[in-house]
């Protein structure tokens, strides 16, 4: 065993309002410089959708990831003979305009024109040429345009339904659709590391945040090809590549990063998993109806005897496995359950983990309404108990019904599981039902009682999930080890090297080569 | 003037070159190549793969002939070698000209491009141009190169520059030699420094690499020595 420790995340999608405040916070830190403005650490889609870079998640398209190769995994569109042979031009490597132009508007124009009888205007201008634009595509163009033909229906995730299920997904009174905030996953198997020619891009051992060293970085741009989450950038003016940090500088110090922090529908967990190094290579090759549950296996229980001893014998500091103890990431993924990775199929074993919606499941179109009545016409009349089912009669009855068919739910969050994305499901609706048994007293203790059972819950389990889910404050949602201060700064350099110097030495201005 | 050219230039050339490449390579930050693709793609992949397949077989030849000049040819391989010197200098010439087609034409690009781009990228046009003549022109190169260009090139390297083994020499063959240390000079101050770290390691070392910044088995153990704690553990 090498246990190591790592920095891990519980998005949980059931509360993520779509407000974009985390991007906001994230851009105004990072990325908020000359050609890192088309780049976005963390971005929210709207899903069903296409998503940023448009249909990022369509590896026929992109080759990101790894692939099976017999017994082992190879990466699909880089590597060392790949990566080597199309140096000299990267066929698989996104484009600008794969995300979009980056733009900004005149608004000098509107203070500085001159008297005239129409209103002056701001154009828009292109932030690389200078030039003015007809903007076609934005960070977010699709934000809550599921139903048009643009976006909803050319979400890759929808390749696996038939034409019928795609349809029956877009009737209007079938029509939902939910929000999928992403960062970096920090994989433990990232391909973004392993396609760098330079060997520019690398994981902390320290707490398993992967960065690229700018220093070192050639512009190779195999990482923006390989990381099949696409969330490696290209900075077209310094010519070198940039990434998620997981606000270090902040985490050092135990603060949240600015993405999680900012959260306003408090969707944001963070805390640190055990897991065992040895095993990367092999879990990452597993088939792949067995590729979530082995990615499960390999997080280890921080209060089993042994791996605390062996988590010490390898150098993990006491205050580090406390906070493995407390991490609100090993309850949701490990205790409960009912967090998954989002495309497992990729094979990078990414580190953080969806609580999938519930929202598309719960409300059913009523069977009682009458068929002949138009959509226009049950609109004058609202009332809330005909046009939206949400009775729980049958108790699971609606999951299977739900408006989005589990395959496509199955496709993001289960690697194509659908039994495993139904179950996760049920857990929640459960712990719905009990909550509503508790509050509302509509649903009677036996049918509440038997939902739990159901699903291997007890009552205290629904509690704590109950509370995590709705009233953990700050300290439970964050959960992170001390980089004990007084030696973050050797995080980054050793400070023995500089003893007698002043100061830690001099940063060149990160500015564009000759 | 010839001893200016033949017998100074090349040192200062060659002097230049490697403070400024030390140089360079030690502000780490601006040391890349710069690769434009992101911004256009299709044009860059016509002109960028002939070019640089183009001129590595061009310069490793050069460098294999001016290593091992006792390798004569005759007959049919001499006609072959020309042959491939030949079409690979008109690849990279193509190239070479659609890249820079490019640059001063696709509005993006031409935003980051600088006058060294420029400057450097006429330098090869001309210097290939001039290459190609020379072969069409003074017969087979392959043959006298070995005797009449390496031993003034040999007299450089040993530092004892002997300005008469070039001084009787075309004009053009003047050029060439004096263009080609001109570019050698500019390597450093240009985006061709890119060259020198062709990531060939990246076949040897394994896929995923992990930095610790203090090896944690001993960094906690009181009794680890003071310099022996603070020495980083190798990577991986
Ligand atoms: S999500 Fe992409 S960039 Fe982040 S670690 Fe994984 S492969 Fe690398
Ligand atoms: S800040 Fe939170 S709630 Fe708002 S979009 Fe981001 S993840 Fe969702």
């Amino acid at each position: 065993m090498n246990i190591r420790s790592q920095m891990s995340m519980v998005f949980h999608l059931d509360k993520c309002l779509g407000c974009h405040t985390c991007t906001v916070a994230c851009k105004n830190i990072w990325t908020d410089r000359k050609g890192a403005e088309y780049m976005w650490f963390n971005n929210v889609e709207t899903k069903p959708g296409t998503g940023y870079p448009t249909k990022w998640e369509d590896q026929e398209l992109y080759k990101g990831g790894w692939e099976k190769k017999g017994n082992s995994i190879e990466l699909k569109g880089a590597g060392k003979l790949k990566g080597l042979l199309n140096i000299f031009h990267n066929p698989n490597l996104p484009v600008i305009d794969d995300y979009y132009e980056p733009f900004t508007y005149k608004y000098l124009n509107l203070i500085e024109s001159p008297q005239s009888d129409v209103q002056p205007v701001a154009r828009a201008v292109s932030l690389i040429t200078g030039k003015p634009l007809d903007i076609k595509m934005g960070p977010n163009w699709d934000d809550d345009l599921s139903g048009t033909p643009d976006y909803a229906r050319k979400d890759p995730n929808l390749a696996k339904l038939t034409p019928a299920e795609q349809e029956a997904m877009f009737q209007l009174e079938q029509m939902a659709f939910y929000y999928l905030p992403r960062i970096c996953n920090h994989c433990l198997n990232p391909a973004c590391v392993a396609s760098c020619p330079s060997g520019a891009i690398y994981k902390r051992g320290e707490d398993g945040v992967v960065l690229i060293d700018q220093n070192v970085c050639k512009a190779w741009r195999m990482c923006i090809t390989a990381c099949p989450y696409k969330k490696t950038y290209y900075n077209w003016s310094t010519g070198k590549s940039e990434k998620c940090l997981l606000c270090f500088p902040r985490i050092e110090v135990g603060e949240a990063p600015a993405c999680m922090h900012s959260c306003v529908g408090r969707i944001r967990y963070l805390g640190v998993l055990l897991y065992d190094a040895d095993k990367i290579e092999a879990y990452a090759s597993a088939d792949e109806k067995d590729l979530i549950s082995s990615q499960l296996d390999i997080y280890l229980d921080p209060f089993d005897p042994k791996v605390i001893a062996e988590a010490k014998a390898n150098g993990i500091a006491d205050s580090t496995i406390k906070a493995a103890q407390a991490s609100p990431i090993y309850k949701f993924v490990k205790e409960w359950k009912i967090a998954l990775p989002l495309h497992a199929e990729f094979r990078t074993l990414p580190n953080l983990f969806y609580v999938p919606p519930m929202l598309p499941v719960m409300a059913t179109i009523s069977q009682n309404t009458n068929d002949n009545d138009t959509l226009h016409e049950k609109a004058k009349a609202w009332d809330d108990s005909w046009l939206y089912d949400t009775s729980l009669d049958e108790i699971f009855g609606n999951i299977e019904n739900m408006r989005f068919p589990l395959k496509y739910m199955a496709s993001l969050f289960g690697a194509g599981d659908e039994k495993l994305m139904a179950e996760k499901l049920k857990k929640l609706m459960a712990i719905r039902i009990y909550r509503r048994h508790i509050t509302v007293g509509d649903i009677s203790k036996e049918k509440s009682d038997a939902a739990l059972a159901e699903v291997g819950l007890d009552i205290p389990m629904a509690e704590a999930i109950y509370k995590m889910t709705s009233l953990a404050k700050f300290d439970d949602r964050f959960v992170i080890p001390a980089a004990h201060r007084e030696e973050a700064i050797e995080m980054l350099e050793s400070t023995a090297d500089v003893k007698g110097n002043t100061g830690f030495g001099w940063t060149p201005k990160p500015a564009r080569g000759i | 003037m010839d001893g200016f050219w033949f017998g100074a230039f090349p040192y200062i050339a060659l002097t230049l070159f490697v403070v400024g490449t030390i140089y360079r390579y030690k502000v780490g930050f601006k040391y890349s190549s710069l690769s434009s693709q992101f911004l256009e793609s299709s044009h860059f992949q016509k002109g960028s793969v002939p070019f640089h397949v183009g001129i590595l077989v061009v310069f490793f030849a050069h460098l294999i002939a001016l290593l091992f000049p006792n390798i004569s040819f005759g007959g049919h391989m001499l006609v072959s070698m020309e042959t491939l010197m030949l079409s690979f200098s008109l690849i990279a010439f193509v190239g070479l000209a659609i890249l820079f087609y490019r640059r001063i034409t696709n509005q993006r690009v031409l935003m980051v491009t600088n006058k060294m781009d420029i400057a450097i990228e006429v330098l090869l046009l001309i210097q290939f141009f001039i290459g190609i003549y020379i072969t069409v022109s003074l017969k087979w190169g392959s043959a006298w190169y070995a005797s009449d260009m390496v031993p003034y090139l040999q007299s450089v390297f040993t530092f004892h520059p002997d300005v008469v083994a070039i001084s009787a020499s075309p004009l053009l063959i003047k050029l060439h030699v004096v263009f080609a240390f001109l570019i050698v000079l500019l390597i450093p101050f240009s985006r061709l420094v890119h060259f020198l770290v062709a990531p060939l390691h990246y076949i040897t070392r394994p896929y995923q690499i992990v930095r610790w910044n203090w090896n944690p088995k001993t960094i906690r153990d009181p009794n680890t020595p003071w310099k022996d704690a603070v020495q980083r553990p190798k990577n991986n």
